[in-house]
């Protein structure tokens, strides 16, 4: 681990211009990811800039019948939120099927949504990563790499992004909201928030430097029956082999993400329309242009049959619920 | 005391304090965090340094060249011990590798340099500073790739009958062959070492489970006198054979103090754990059986094929079949290729573990192809001698009472023998059995006991404590042999200056430590009696006192002002010789297959366990409950992944080596038979702790075949293996 220096920040936009000031300085949030990485020195960070203090904790409705959730919300205050738990169940599961009660305790919004790639190759300061070393190469290639990509991936990088509750953000259009250091604001859409690795792994989203998150806005709810499977070697604690957030309709129509399988949340909005057509269509379409590797072809299988058993589930639950008074 | 004849009744037997299930004596200690493990030592070593291993970055080749600059000018920087001043080392016998590489590498993370600083942070910031850059050589990393080129091992092969000439004849046939991962030990504390010299004295607090052998390889590394060596372990957080020898954390703080002139501290950090230390060896294993119509085994072959470092050992995954099962021609051995990853070596059963796995899945296959209950199966082929020996009995063998209650107490009647039948929502649900095995090793043991003026009993040895119980059994022993309550022994183990014990490993430890407890204790009862000028033969020790015809002294008397000790160890004759001593058990497993995704979960457990007497109820059933959990991690989900092309262990922590987690494990239950084994030692106790691992992965995935009709004979199961063949979906 390197030396750095740390400061609490009193304002987004002054937490963002302390970043601006000084190259190299990051945000820390619940710190679970990125201290972690400094200890490796995959992050080396000279400056620090705690947004804790920040208030930007609380849940409030929006408007237009949605939620504005805080940069800084907890993993587990978001899952337990009653209005999260009532119109946006698939959110809840997924954040529940994440790391650990300890983690979610510590884990913010904006970190889950930043987290870093699991691939052990990342891991390991001795192997070539394109990620966290642009040009070094990539030893997962042609190497140990059951877990990672098989769509959307590049000649330079076929990491997958680790989280759970960005799948199900993905599947719900949440939006980003974010600060910079001359105090202007934007939101950015999930759907163009991660980016894919192309030539460069190492840019994984739209934020700018210095940018901070200081909420995720989720739109009025859409109703149907939500569910997240997360599939997984162990029942609980690993990250997801292939993950499905999906919310199901009376019609059958609905939407899928999918998480595990590509270096951001996986949703193809064309191929949603084949919903009611069932589960092979429908990952036809979400997995055309997939390239897996010999370890992980596998996960082409997987997504199918998981997707067919979460429609079936889906269906059945609908079914009860319409039954019910 | 020579044990060389079968125990007769001895005060062990009352069974007063033996025998029943005591909370261990040291949990006080661990639940108020007063347990000090090896880098927790802050008063003993003031001033001390921190250390930080720098592992090797390649698998095989040379260190061109090391650039120390800027590492030595960085803030705190005390000292930086390379091959190059470590000063002459030697390698002790149970290394392979050499535990300070450099300029030759032999494995991935192989430690080249130790650098030592004021503060931990400092020395791993310092640490990251220094360059090699290294000219890497070709090596064999792949077992499957050099498996023609292995050898047959020292031992050779064990040949009965004609095997070949019986299988060509067996009417029912199976040749299979199974693979197992490497699997690395993961316990919960890394290995750890401070070290402080005083003069040309040296002590280190470590966590180690053979103060012994640490203290003859430390030494003779060192090329220093071994009784200038002195070892500290009382507790150690886990090791599963992962610490049975000196490894690169104790060198390298013996080393960095000496460099450094103070103490110095030295902690494996996680990453390291996996490619710089031990791991239980992959192998590729072929199993033969051939059997007349009614299951009578006629002929069985197991061969297994691992791979090591130059000079290291073979897993000896086909041992178990030497033994197991009747049948008039074998052929049985192990075979070694070189391999230059990381040294493999034992880890918890070292050879039943994994050979069971392989040996007890084929039995299932072949039970099948016979249209036989696998229960019948095992029990048709039970032999109560040495099926290499007809003239050579088992010590006990209950394999066959643990097989049946096990199926009565499961309700192994109620499984459908025909697989892929059952369901439960969208699960597909199986039953699946082994047979449990695992040798009883006799090896010396020896301790001091002292009795004061208040009538306390002090137990000291260099026994060591990984979490097994071994406190609370010996006081137990203690107790009962001196005829006083657990409140009135204390028990100092894991320090060189104390008598040398068996150590823990091999599911040696309980019944030879207690045993060298016991012969320690009739010596003090001897003097006790002498003392009183009573024979020892007429003293009984019960409540406190001494009672020799209608004489009764409180023990505290007897001992007088200074007190009374006594030392003594057992050491064994011919009985594993003349008799063959295992213990065994019976694995019954409920696993649940999604018939979507293909996950795999374990719904309920029971071992059954005739392993002799069972000294504590309650930490024997821990020591079960948590090798079953074990197991089922070697079936479902632990693997070392082996990158081939640049020879090294890819997930390298606790997020990317999957071991089983609470959710994993359902309800467990553990049934001990009542038994006594006067041939094992005068506890009449065996192993356990290894017993409960052997044969639940095989369990485990005779259920996964009975749940879905599908073999994976790869572990770990993984449903990548067996996705595609699973139903299709409706
Ligand atoms: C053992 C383990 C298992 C895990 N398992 C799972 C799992 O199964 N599923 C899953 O989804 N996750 C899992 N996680 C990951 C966990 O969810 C993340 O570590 C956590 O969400 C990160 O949040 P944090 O607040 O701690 O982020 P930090 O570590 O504080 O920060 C992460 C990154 O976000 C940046 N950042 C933080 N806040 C802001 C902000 N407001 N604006 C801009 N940038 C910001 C930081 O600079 C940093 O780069 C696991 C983690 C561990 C350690
Ligand atoms: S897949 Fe991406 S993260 Fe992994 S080694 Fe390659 S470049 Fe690095």
């Amino acid at each position: 681990m390197r030396p750095f220096t740390y400061e609490r920040a009193d304002s987004p936009a002054a937490a963002a211009a302390a970043v601006e000031r000084r190259p190299g300085a990051k945000f820390i949030a619940g710190g679970t990811n990125l201290l972690d990485l400094m200890k490796l020195e995959i992050e080396t960070p000279a400056h620090l800039i705690d947004v804790n203090g920040l208030k930007l904790d609380t849940v409030e409705a929006t408007p237009d019948g949605g939620l504005r959730i805080g940069a800084l919300v907890r993993n587990t205050a978001l899952a337990a939120d009653q209005r999260v738990r009532r119109d946006y169940g698939v959110l809840s599961r997924a954040l529940l099927a994440g790391a650990s009660g300890q983690l979610r305790n510590k884990a913010t919004t904006a970190g889950n949504l930043l987290q870093r790639t699991r691939c052990p190759y990342f891991y390991d300061t001795n192997q070539p990563c394109n990620k966290r070393q642009p040009g070094s190469g990539c030893a997962a290639i042609g190497g140990y790499s059951r877990q990672l990509a098989v769509v959307g991936s590049s000649d330079a990088c076929i990491a997958t992004h680790p989280s759970d509750m960005a799948v199900a953000m993905r599947a719900l259009d949440a939006t980003v909201e974010t600060v910079r250091a001359d105090g202007t604001t934007r939101t950015i859409p999930i759907a163009e928030f991660h980016r894919l690795p192309g030539d460069t792994p190492h840019i994984e989203t739209a934020l700018l430097p210095g940018e901070l998150i200081t909420a995720v806005t989720l739109p009025k709810p859409v109703g149907g029956t939500h569910v997240y499977r997360k599939v997984r070697d162990r029942a609980s604690y690993a990250f997801a082999l292939v993950s499905v957030a999906a919310v199901v309709q009376r019609d059958g129509g609905g939407r899928v993400a999918l998480g595990g399988v590509a270096h951001k949340p996986w949703r193809v909005e064309a191929a949603e329309a084949e919903m009611p057509r069932g589960a092979k269509v429908v990952t036809a379409g979400l997995l055309a242009d997939a390239k897996p590797t010999h370890d992980n072809a596998f996960k082409l299988t997987l997504v199918e049959r998981t997707l067919a058993s979460v429609l079936a589930e889906a269906k059945g639950q609908g079914e009860r619920k319409a039954e019910t008074p | 005391m020579k044990f060389d004849t079968p125990a007769t009744t001895n005060p062990i037997d009352q069974l007063k304090v033996v025998g029943k299930p005591t909370d261990r004596i040291d949990g006080p200690l661990k639940t108020t965090g007063k347990a000090t493990y090896a880098y927790e030592w802050h008063d003993v070593a003031p001033n001390v340094a921190y250390g930080w291993v720098i592992g090797s970055g390649i698998a095989k080749g040379r260190i061109a060249s090391m650039d120390l600059e800027a590492a030595r000018k960085a803030p705190g920087v005390v000292a930086i011990v390379t091959a190059e001043n470590a000063g002459p080392l030697d390698k002790s016998k149970r290394n392979t590798a050499t535990l300070l590489g450099g300029p030759e590498i032999e494995h991935y993370q192989q430690a080249v340099a130790l650098v030592v600083a004021e503060t931990f942070e400092q020395a791993r910031t310092a640490a990251g500073l220094v360059r090699i850059d290294y000219t890497p050589a070709d090596g064999a990393y792949d077992l499957a790739a050099v498996k023609d080129k292995a050898e047959k091992t020292k031992d050779g092969d064990s040949v009965v009958g004609d095997f070949a000439g019986a299988f060509a004849a067996a009417p029912v046939k199976l040749d299979e062959t199974y693979t197992t991962p490497d699997e690395s030990h993961a316990m919960m504390e890394p290995h750890a070492t401070i070290a402080a010299w005083e003069g040309d004295r040296l002590t280190v607090w470590t966590s180690n489970q053979m103060i012994d052998w640490m203290v003859t390889d430390l030494s003779a590394t060192l090329k220093m006198p071994k009784d200038k060596v002195r070892v500290i372990s009382p507790f150690i957080g886990g090791g599963f054979g992962g610490k049975l020898f000196l490894r690169a954390d104790a060198l390298l703080a013996a080393l960095g103090a000496r460099e450094a002139g103070r103490p110095v501290k030295v902690g494996l950090s996680r990453p390291l754990m996996m490619n710089n230390t031990t791991h239980r060896p992959a192998t590729i294993q072929r199993v033969r059986i051939g059997a007349t119509p009614d299951g009578t085994i006629t002929a069985i072959a197991h061969e297994s094929w691992s791979g090591n470092l130059p000079g290291g050992s073979e897993e000896t995954a086909t041992d178990q079949t030497r033994l197991l099962y009747a049948g008039a021609n074998r052929l049985i051995g192990n075979r070694i290729a070189t391999l230059d990853l990381p040294e493999g070596n034992a880890m918890r059963a070292p050879g039943e573990a994994s050979g069971m796995m392989a040996l007890e899945v084929a039995m299932d296959e072949m039970a099948e192809k016979l249209g036989m209950d696998p229960v019948e199966f095992r029990i048709r082929n039970d032999t109560q001698t040495d099926p290499a020996d007809p003239n050579r009995p088992f010590s006990q063998r209950q394999l066959v009472q643990c097989l049946r209650l096990g199926a009565e107490r499961f309700g192994w009647a109620k499984r459908n023998p025909k697989p892929g039948q059952v369901r439960d929502g969208r699960w597909l649900v199986g039953l699946g059995m082994a047979a449990a095995f695992r040798n009883n090793l006799l090896t010396k043991s020896a301790a001091r006991v002292r009795l004061d003026q208040r009538g306390i009993v002090t137990v000291e040895t260099d026994m060591t404590d990984i979490g097994t119980g071994s406190y609370t059994i010996i006081a137990q022993t203690a107790a009962e042999m001196m005829g006083v309550g657990l409140d009135k022994v204390a028990v100092r183990l894991g320090d060189s200056s104390f008598p040398v014990s068996a150590g823990s490993g091999g599911q040696w430890g309980a019944n030879n430590a207690t045993a060298g407890v016991y012969a320690a204790c009739v010596k003090l009862r001897e003097a006790v009696a002498q003392r009183l000028g009573v024979n020892s033969a007429d003293a009984r020790f019960a409540d406190g006192q001494v009672v020799a015809g209608n004489r009764k002294v409180p023990l505290a008397e007897a001992a007088g002002a200074d007190g009374l000790s006594a030392e003594d160890g057992i050491e064994y004759g011919n009985l594993d010789k003349t008799y063959q001593q295992s213990t065994f058990g019976a694995h019954y497993v409920e696993a649940a297959v999604d018939s979507a995704t293909g996950e795999i979960r374990v719904r309920r457990m029971l071992a059954v366990c005739a392993a002799g007497r069972i000294l504590n109820p309650k930490s024997a059933r821990s020591q079960v409950i948590g090798a079953m959990t074990m197991g089922v991690g070697a079936a479902l989900m632990e693997e070392l992944a082996l990158d081939k092309r640049a020879g090294f262990f890819v997930n390298h922590d606790l997020a990317g080596y999957e071991v089983p987690v609470h959710a994993d494990i359902p309800h467990q239950e553990v049934i001990f038979l009542d038994e006594a084994d006067p041939v094992s030692s005068p506890m009449k106790a065996k192993g356990v702790g290894e017993l409960g691992l052997c044969g639940v992965g095989a369990a485990v995935a005779n259920a996964v075949h009975n749940a879905t009709g599908l073999r994976v004979r790869e572990y770990p199961i993984t449903l990548d293996k067996f996705l595609d063949r699973l139903p299709a979906m409706g």
